[in-house]
């Protein structure tokens, strides 16, 4: 079980073209722990991709350090699964062979990885569509190849960056409860990035809401509620109304910043 | 629509065309010799395959020499340009300092019409199989190379990052996630390579080697055997068409995952 330390991490990106520094993320430390489902709540441009892509190794931070698992984060590497917001399957490959493509990077056997790969397309409902390519897909199967694709690498961490955005809004329900219930199962470490406030209160075990540019961590709120989720119920607005008056408060603040 | 009409409305334009030159070139208003008509051409065409009358006079029944002497000098300049184009083109495109080293020189050397290299191409090689493959190459190259700079430099990132998530080492994104992403611009230059090939052959036979298709063109020229001029540049036609068809089918294997995510699989 790995948790994800981050420490007192800055961002700051060059602005080569327009000779200004922008100050992407300021000064965030957060730890996760072990089979915690973390939902990165805040509003467009406030820096939420940028931190999951340190997390993932695609970013370096400017200052702090990232920890997962206790080793710091070198590159992008398979012991954390990511599921991008467009899917970003390999058009050339069939859906098995997406599902599978880090058994080919590892040398597998053909028909080794047509068998492993079968457990997670069960897993997430394609049973039927192996051989289809990714240009006969919808956009909610692409998705789920791309959420298979990150449980095969069996990772203690699974990192998502808004990868229901795409999808309409019965497709999202049943996309979310199919997560809920792979986590329970895999028991592994979720960082989870969204900026509709009830997708965060359906899934998360915490949410970490944050300001807007210069990202910081607003504020951290553990969610008690019994699984599954009752969006109806009075705990749940609550908590709802809590976060959407933080987002307007940090609205109001933005700009009075910009009028000032 | 049935296959036959099909096949029908491709013809027709043809047909016309061939009809309307034998009525003409029959019809004496310029010396048969000059213009000589469909029919005679294929009859000297089919002496100069089968052999039975010399009509085609030393040429009769090498058709077959001929052209493959010239296919196999496509074959092998066009082979030498593919592997180095398509390696080439994706260090290119993929590291920043052999482009730096390696892409003024070549942009240099690119607006260099092919046929200009003959006089050296005759002094370094001589006169044989060897000026022509040169050449051959030189034509079939740069469209090659260029299509996989452009394929490699606008592979999808985001697979690229899809990629190294899932562990793939420097090598392992290249043929894995690179090369796959690059082949349809890479087809469209190995289309465009095969059509220069077998123009700079002709050219070449004509000038520096003794054999071949474009060779007969020449020589039949200088005897003013117009026949077999028109049979010569049909039969390199042919055979030009016959090789883009080639790569086609193994493009449309290959791309096979494209199919209905393109306008190219329109039932058209
Ligand atoms: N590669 C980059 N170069 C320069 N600036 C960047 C880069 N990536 C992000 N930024 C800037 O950093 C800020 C945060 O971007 P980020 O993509 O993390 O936002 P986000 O919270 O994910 O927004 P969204 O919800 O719209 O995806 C933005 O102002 C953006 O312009
Ligand atoms: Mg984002």
């Amino acid at each position: 079980m790995a948790s994800i330390d981050l420490q007192n991490i800055t961002k700051i990106y060059r602005d080569a073209k327009r000779k200004r520094d922008l100050l992407a993320i300021d000064d965030v430390s957060l730890s996760v722990q072990p089979n915690e489902f973390l939902c990165l709540l805040g509003s467009s441009g406030c820096g939420k991709s940028t931190l999951l892509n340190m997390i993932a190794g695609f970013e370096k931070p400017t200052t702090g350090t990232v920890t997962v698992g206790g080793k710091p984060v070198g590159g992008p590497g398979a012991d954390r699964g990511m599921v991008f917001q467009q899917a970003n399957l390999m058009p050339w490959l069939p859906v098995w062979e997406n599902v599978a493509f880090h058994l080919r990077l590892k040398g597998w056997r053909k028909a080794d990885r047509r068998r492993a790969a079968q457990e997670y397309i069960d897993m997430v409902g394609l049973r039927g569509f192996e051989n289809h390519y990714p240009a006969e897909l919808s956009g909610g199967m692409s998705q789920r190849v791309g959420i298979a694709r990150a449980l095969l690498l069996n990772p203690q961490v699974i990192l998502m960056d808004e990868p229901f955005a795409a999808l309409d809004a019965q497709t999202k329900m049943d996309m979310q409860e199919e997560l809920v219930a792979i986590w329970q199962k895999q028991r592994c470490t979720v960082v989870f990035v969204t900026h509709s406030v009830d997708e965060a209160l359906v899934l998360g075990t915490r949410v970490a809401v944050m300001t807007s540019r210069p990202g910081r961590i607003r504020e951290l709120i553990d969610l008690d509620l019994p699984r599954p989720r009752d969006i109806t119920s009075p705990r749940f607005n609550d908590h709802k109304r809590h976060i959407l008056n933080l987002i307007r408060e940090e609205g109001m603040q933005q700009r009075q910043g910009v009028a000032a | 629509m049935t296959a036959l009409t099909k096949s029908w409305e491709r013809l027709a334009v043809p047909l016309f065309i061939l009809a309307a030159w034998e009525v003409f070139s029959r019809s004496g208003v310029l010396p048969e010799a000059l213009l000589p008509a469909p029919s005679v051409v294929l009859h000297t065409w089919a002496d100069w395959i089968a052999g039975f009358d010399e009509s085609s006079q030393a040429n009769s029944g090498r058709w077959l020499a001929d052209a493959l002497s010239s296919a196999l000098r496509v074959a092998a300049g066009y082979a030498i340009a593919a592997v180095s184009g398509v390696a080439l083109g994706i260090a290119i495109g993929w590291w920043r300092w052999v482009e730096r080293t390696v892409e003024p020189t070549i942009q240099m050397l690119r607006p260099v019409p092919p046929v200009s290299w003959i006089p050296l191409a005759i002094i370094w090689f001589g006169i044989a199989n060897k000026p022509a493959i040169f050449l051959v190459f030189l034509g079939a190259f740069f469209p090659i190379l260029m299509n996989t700079i452009h394929g490699v430099k606008t592979a999808d990132r985001n697979l690229i990052r899809a990629a190294s998530m899932m562990g793939a080492t420097e090598q392992q994104l290249l043929r894995h996630v690179v090369f796959p992403a690059a082949l349809p611009s890479i087809f469209a230059g190995l289309r465009i390579g095969i059509g220069a090939a077998w123009m700079l052959t002709v050219t070449a036979e004509m000038v520096a080697v003794k054999s071949g298709l474009g060779y007969v063109l020449w020589d039949s020229y200088y005897f003013l055997r117009y026949d077999l001029v028109l049979a010569a540049m049909a039969s390199i036609g042919l055979l030009g068409f016959a090789t883009d068809g080639a790569i086609k089918l193994l493009m449309s294997a290959t791309l096979h995952w494209q199919h209905g995510s393109t306008l190219q699989s329109r039932e058209g």
